[in-house]
């Protein structure tokens, strides 16, 4: 693909007085290819973290249902004892899976903002910038793991007050925060998948409302894969928070975890969501 | 470059486009030539195709190889090259909210990949153009119809394009605002020798703001010349056939009424149009 000459304009007379346009007068020089790609999740995450520093709202709002499970859910088990953790209190074997399921829903609604952007013309704004389809899409999965990231903080945060024995490696909680990143990912990719397909908020939300529930519950979240019935263990094996939480429970509590596999499913699932959104985001500009 | 040495660049050229959504020929047959340093108004009613025709010069819907070139190449082939020449402000009114003036114009400096050094000089430079500095720190969801319009002119001028596509720059802005925009939009291609093309459906205004127009109707351009060519050829005809009224000299809209014959009236605006419409007079407010 050849790229258009840095040709400098013709300036005619002083239509803009007292003012320097000098800069606007010369096309910025194409990034090399490889550049390209971290150059636009950089500037989707800038983005994101610029809005969350003007409204914090979101983040506080979404602290809350993460508290109770922990809080009244997490603490009431621990009393009860009935689900097996190897020894571990329950609230302390919850937390990664609260962790994984606040980021979860934070990211399968993040397709709703992508349909905004379409609607108030944002979205074909971007799409006519030198943005191949992918690396947009990647942006913003990326931005939505920020934005998890973020929401994961305040979720530990929560947990270390409640008292959970949390590592505090610093090697491990960088695993914490890609195994975190990658999921949300993923889920921001199958919630901008579903925008690309349905095409309006409104079916949007009924399809995020209608798999999350199943997500969590189908995954090794609250209770162990080897206490759940045979079909709903063939569920969280083919399901993406079971890895997740894996990876978190065994990186924050060092519990026996399969981290190689784990990451592995998680980069190929985002991966493969990334492409899946990528291919339907023509429909969105249509 | 493909383009021909002789006389100024074509800056756009679109050759037998169509573009059909459905049963729908939005754009049938259109052929259209835009020379480098012109502007160029797209005039037609809604659903005139006008909008789909910038949506194929822009890249964002597929179109054929060979039938949309911008500066001599291929939005089929190298729409990488395309959009880094193109400044795009759509229809409706497009800055992000819940971000300040100048973050809005630096997400847009970033995807252009100007370098990290020149990054707020630049975008500095773009806000200033537009008259938005005093503003610039405050969020876009503060800003006035015709500021946020001014906000997009900077958006798409921080990567310094070639050319300029406005669609339906002044849609649902008051009068005052509407000289606003026109004003800062002359002023900064005056100053930037950039080519300009702008879809309006204000026959007054392209009157007065474009250096040629294009008739549009029906997916298909149907009268093309300056303004005043335009009219004085009506003018002419009328008083050849003995039908021109006393005294007055034909409009652009009168122009636009007999080349688009009786078919006018019902047939305009399809829904899509109308519901993005009505959602920019609403974000207006």
């Amino acid at each position: 693909m050849s790229e258009a000459p840095a040709a400098p304009h013709t300036v005619s007379a002083d239509p803009l007085p007292g003012k320097d346009i000098g800069l606007l007068l010369r096309p910025p020089r194409p990034r090399a290819g490889w550049r390209l790609l971290p150059a636009r999740v950089d500037a989707m995450c800038a983005v994101e973290l610029q809005k969350l520093r003007h409204d914090r709202t979101e983040l506080y709002t979404r602290a809350v249902q993460p508290a109770l499970w922990l809080l009244i859910f997490g603490q009431t088990f621990t009393r009860i004892k009935a689900i097996p953790t190897d020894g571990i209190p329950y609230i302390d074997y919850l937390a990664p899976g609260i962790i994984a399921q606040s980021a979860m829903f934070i990211a399968i609604f993040y397709g709703i903002q992508i349909i905004w952007e379409r609607d108030a013309g944002i979205l074909n704004k971007l799409l006519v910038t030198p943005t191949p389809r992918a690396a947009l899409i990647t942006g913003k999965a990326f931005a939505a793991g920020v934005k998890s990231l973020i929401q994961a903080v305040v979720v530990v945060v929560i947990a270390a007050v409640l008292g959970v024995a949390l590592t505090w490696n610093p090697l491990k909680l960088l695993g914490v925060a890609a195994a975190v990143i990658l999921g949300s990912a993923f889920f921001s990719c199958l919630s901008m998948t579903i925008a690309g397909i349905v095409l309006s908020r409104d079916r949007l939300m009924g399809f995020g409302q209608a798999i999350t529930m199943p997500l969590f519950f189908g995954s090794n979240a609250l209770y162990p894969v080897s206490v759940m019935p045979g079909w709903l263990q063939a569920v969280s094996l083919a399901n993406p928070l079971s890895y997740q939480v894996d990876a978190l429970r065994g990186l924050l509590l060092g519990t026996h975890a399969h981290l190689a596999a784990d990451f592995g499913v998680l980069f190929v699932a985002a991966a493969a969501g990334i492409a899946a959104a990528s291919s339907l985001l023509g429909r969105l500009a249509r | 470059m493909t383009a021909n040495v002789e006389g100024p660049a074509e800056a756009v050229s679109c050759a037998q486009l169509s573009y059909s959504f459905g049963a729908t020929n939005a754009v049938d047959g259109l052929d259209l030539s835009v020379v480098e340093g012109e502007t160029f108004g797209l005039l037609g009613p809604n659903g005139a195709g006008k909008t789909t025709a910038i949506r194929c010069i822009t890249t964002l819907l597929p179109v054929p190889a060979g039938t949309v070139r911008v500066f001599g190449h291929d939005a089929a082939g190298e729409q990488m090259a395309v959009r880094r020449m193109l400044g795009y402000v759509p229809q409706q009114l497009s800055a992000d909210a819940g971000l300040t003036g100048r973050e809005n114009v630096a997400l847009f400096a970033r995807v252009f990949d100007v370098p990290r050094r020149e990054r707020a000089e630049r975008v500095g430079q773009a806000l200033a153009a537009v008259d938005l500095e005093d503003a610039a720190d405050r969020l876009a969801s503060t800003y006035s119809g015709g500021m946020v319009r001014r906000l997009e002119l900077a958006q798409a001028l921080v990567s310094a394009p070639r050319l300029l596509i406005l669609d339906e720059p002044t849609i649902g802005l008051d009068p005052i605002a509407r000289t606003g925009v026109w004003d800062h939009i002359n002023a900064v291609r005056a100053a930037t020798g950039m080519t300009v093309l702008v879809t309006t459906h204000y026959m007054d205004e392209a009157d007065q703001y474009c250096d040629r127009v294009g008739l549009m109707h029906r997916g298909r351009i149907r009268a093309l010349g300056t303004p005043a060519e335009l009219r004085r050829g009506l003018g002419e005809r009328r008083r050849a056939e003995g039908t021109a009224a006393s005294g007055a000299l034909p409009t652009l809209e009168d122009v636009f009424r007999d080349v688009a014959g009786s078919g006018l009236d019902d047939k305009s605006g399809d829904f899509r149009d109308v519901r993005s419409t009505r959602r920019t007079a609403h974000r207006v407010g």
